[in-house]
């Protein structure tokens, strides 16, 4: 049994403490706005974030997290970045098969949450390891530069 | 009450309501209703619901039932627009839901009685359909507001949603006189909108799935969760054709969650109450394949026993003039050979199916594609009518052509474990990234070979292409388009090139030994034939020291639409005027251009890449023009324009699923690269303003990126690639 603190709210899970926290995220708990694209890190839809750092949940054991506070999909619209963030993703309409977007909109809310006025270049290195197979980048890019200049 | 407990309570609503449309929508209680008169009943108020394709409620709600697949490219939003466009609704009050598995009412008017989605042909078949739908509601409205005010009809006006009658100063809302309307019966014959008085068919209008794919809420088949399911991975063969030997379950069955371990006739499933415990089950099972009659070949063998082939006359395609003559009597020829690898679709989605069975039947839950077929695939399997199969189609986290599965490989798989169980619990199949890459079904690799011939004015006077490559259509439900052995699809865009060439010959060579299962891929034919014919075209140009653009013009007077694109997308992206130089030492920066029609759209990019000193490619920037007839939601094209460039360039850059010995060497996103952020290109799109009915986008602007992509790395360096993908081929 581990306990964890998930989108400010206490939870319990009965689960082995090397099980990713993805899957007790989708599977035991039922958050399924975070996502299973590749199991090795290597596509980013699975992001959520642990103490506010954007984390991979596909091979992040549960025992890393049960310290940390997790902000998923779900309730990454409670902080400002984040609201601003979805509604930039809506008025853009940046989604297609919107499968990455859980993702991509963590590491989009990571990065502005770090940096308010991000380059292309840094957009580029905090968002590269998501993957959009619908190629949605171009409207992700403008999305991001929406999102902060509604925060300035 | 904390924001976790609301998005938890949250999710059972959902599940709950999605319980009660589908209730709504057996189509046995359904149909009836719906010929008949314009009303249903809807718990405990009554909806209007004039035709299959859409209801009114009381709350002012209007709900668009969508036939087809919301996959990514926008058909959502598409189908609804159609709809509140004639029906004079508001945007705001338009809400989709998916249609129920029944060809009577859903089938796809491009594919006869089946309901499915494809081929770039959601909008362009629901069209006239969706127009009439909305109409025929728009009327009874009017009828029924007419009868409450005692007005006449033709002088009663709807506008957003509301209905009015100037000089009486009567108004309504659509839903206040659903009821009312309900009761009409319904008109036989129903005037269209002229396009001039469209408000939102042509304007920009927000997608309909933003707000759910944006908060997590939008449901997928990987998130359905039901009351005792099981979920399953399973071990599938290393090889094509190879089957189970035996297997030892003993410490498989010891891991924690881990039910029930069964055969199936693709492998050796692992049942547990999570995926995680399912994965962990199926790396402690030990298993004997047996090999014996597995495909053992490897891709550069495929390619030599193709180049063998196409030494030799193929079956013909098409033929006009004398093509060989000509050649053979031609000083100035010119041949080339094109290669293109075996693509892997990937969808971000891993493939899934949910199924369970009932004393009712079977249903299932999935992110379908077919639904016709794959209710006679499943009624067939478990020995039911089609009509017990239900079939709730979800959303699909990406397609590109993969759900709509030949021999419907994952649902079957997925039936054959609930069979396995005797159907005791509902089954969730999850194929982990590596199973969804190497399970085949790809785009068949191609082998292409043209001559061709010059005269002594530089004009193209003979074309000679020969293509060598497995049929996709072959053991699908399109089989019967196969026609004195051509497959259609596997030489479309190239039979019909467009250019004007006296002496023309398209042969075939299907090989049918190939134990690679292979499939449409977005834009399924042309993914291939493109690159081949428009990489020539740029060579032919070049040997005859003719401007690509204003040469393929000579050629396309007797098509206009490509010639409009053509000249649209040179023209904007200032054609013949000087590239600025790169910012890196030795880098070379080239443009190149390509035109293609498929799916009844026209498409001409000009690409402009910086290839480096050290032979990287860099895409910086990418103009295109699309003539899709009628733009239904000018932003969905662009969207789809861009998204299918950077689909393409993925494919043109990175994308190969090799073999060797029969095993595919790929297995996740490190070793088939996807296109991520950083090289995505600038895009410009540019829409043909058009009153032709609309045709497809979500495939057309696939097609020319590579050889616009490669015919711009010729311009900048003077080499030519002539075999994806692009890869390391320019290292020095």
């Amino acid at each position: 049994m581990v306990t964890l603190n998930v989108n400010g709210q206490t939870v319990q899970a009965d689960v082995e403490p090397d099980t990713p926290l993805l899957w007790v995220l989708r599977d035991t708990l039922q958050l399924t706005g975070t996502k299973f694209g590749c199991g090795m890190s290597l596509c980013g839809a699975c992001t959520v974030h642990l103490d506010g750092q954007a984390v991979r949940t596909c091979t992040l054991p549960v025992s890393a997290a049960v310290d940390g506070e997790i902000v998923t999909i779900e309730s990454v619209g409670d902080s400002s970045v984040g609201e601003a963030v979805q509604q930039a993703w809506q008025r853009l309409d940046v989604v297609q098969c919107g499968y990455c977007q859980s993702g991509q909109i963590m590491s989009a809310v990571a990065l502005l949450e770090e940096n308010r006025t991000p380059s292309d270049e840094d957009i580029d290195n905090a968002m590269g390891g998501n993957v959009c197979r619908c190629a949605t980048y171009v409207r992700i890019r403008a999305a991001i530069h929406a999102a902060a200049e509604s925060l300035a | 009450m904390t924001r976790y407990i609301e998005n938890a309570s949250r999710r059972r609503f959902l599940k709950g309501s999605a319980g009660l449309t589908l209730a709504l929508y057996f189509p046995w209680q359904m149909a009836a209703a719906a010929e008949s008169s314009g009303s249903t009943e809807d718990g405990d108020s009554q909806a209007f619901e004039p035709n299959a394709f859409l209801r009114i409620d009381e709350d002012n709600k209007v709900t668009v039932i969508a036939k087809h697949l919301e996959m990514g490219q926008g058909t959502y939003t598409g189908l609804a627009t159609i709809v509140a466009e004639e029906l004079d609704a508001d945007w705001s009050q338009v809400q989709v839901e998916s249609a129920p598995a029944d060809a009577s009412r859903y089938n796809n008017l491009h594919w006869g009685p089946n309901q499915g989605t494809g081929g770039s042909s959601a909008i362009a078949n629901s069209w006239q359909q969706l127009r009439e739908a909305g109409a025929t509601a728009r009327a009874m409205l009017v009828a029924a507001a007419a009868q409450q005010w005692e007005v006449s009809a033709a002088e009663i006006v709807v506008e957003s949603g509301v209905v009015k009658h100037e000089a009486s100063g009567n108004e309504a809302s659509l839903g206040e006189l659903a009821r009312a309307a309900a009761e009409l019966p319904v008109p036989d014959e129903v005037t269209l909108k002229e396009p001039a008085n469209f408000t939102l068919i042509g304007r920009h209008i927000q997608r309909q799935d933003s707000p759910d794919k944006t908060t997590g809420q939008a449901m997928f088949t990987q998130d359905i969760h039901l009351p005792d399911m099981l979920t399953a991975v399973v071990a599938h063969p290393p090889r094509f054709g190879a089957r189970l030997s035996s297997f030892d379950d003993a410490e498989a069955r010891q891991v924690k969650g881990v039910v029930e371990v069964v055969e199936i006739p693709s492998g050796v499933a692992v049942l547990a109450k999570d995926t995680w415990s399912a994965r962990q089950g199926r790396e402690a099972l030990s298993i004997e394949w047996d090999e014996s009659g597995a495909f053992t070949l490897g891709t550069e063998e495929i390619f030599e026993r193709y180049r063998e082939l196409a030494e030799s006359a193929g079956t013909v395609a098409e033929q006009r003039g004398d093509a060989d003559a000509v050649l053979a009597e031609t000083e100035h020829t010119l041949e080339a050979a094109y290669d293109l690898p075996y693509l892997a679709h990937a969808a971000m989605e891993p493939l899934n199916c949910v199924i369970q069975l009932s004393e009712e039947g079977c249903e299932v839950w999935n992110g379908d594609q077919m639904q016709t077929y794959d209710q006679s695939v499943l009624a067939e399997l478990f020995d039911l009518s089609p009509e017990q199969v239900r079939i709730n189609t979800l959303y699909a986290g990406g397609s590109f052509g993969r759900r709509a599965a030949k021999g419907a490989d994952y649902i079957v798989e997925a039936a054959h474990i609930v069979k396995a169980i005797d159907g005791r619990v509902p089954v969730k199949l999850v194929w982990l990234r590596e199973d969804d890459m190497r399970a085949g079904n790809y785009r068949p690799l191609f082998h292409h070979r043209l001559w061709a011939g010059l005269d002594e004015q530089g004009q193209l006077v003979a074309w000679r292409h020969r293509l060598v490559g497995q049929s996709v259509a072959e053991g699908s439900p399109f089989e019967a388009m196969i026609q004195d052995g051509i497959d259609p699809t596997s030489v479309e865009g190239a039979s019909n090139l467009p250019y004007a060439i006296a002496n023309f010959q398209v042969e075939l060579h299907t090989p049918s030994d190939i134990g690679v299962p292979v499939q449409w891929w977005r834009s399924v034919g042309s993914s291939h034939t493109a690159f081949s014919t428009e990489c020539f075209i740029d060579e032919l140009a070049s040997e005859a020291e003719k401007d690509p653009v204003a040469w393929r013009l000579e050629m396309l007077a007797d098509h206009p639409r490509h010639a409009g694109v053509l000249e649209l997308a040179a023209e904007r992206a200032g054609w013949g005027q000087p590239l600025a130089d790169a910012d890196d030492e030795g880098a070379l920066r080239g443009r190149g251009v390509a035109v293609h029609e498929s799916f009844n759209s026209w498409v001409a990019q000009v690409a402009e890449v910086t290839v480096q000193s050290n032979g990287n490619v860099r895409v910086d920037r990418v103009v295109c023009a699309v003539d899709c007839g009628i733009a239904v939601n000018p932003d969905v094209v662009k969207a789809q324009v861009e998204g299918s460039i950077g689909f393409a360039l993925t494919a043109a850059l990175y994308g190969e699923i090799r073999l060797t010995e029969g095993r595919v060497e790929q297995s996740n996103f490190h070793d088939y690269q996807p296109l991520r952020i950083g090289a995505m290109p600038a895009i410009e799109v540019h829409i043909v303003t058009s009153v032709e009915a609309p045709s497809g986008i979500g495939e057309p602007p696939v097609p020319p990126l590579a050889p616009a992509v490669t015919n711009a790395i010729f311009a900048a360096t003077g080499k030519r690639i002539r075999r994806l993908p692009i890869a390391d081929q320019l290292a020095s």
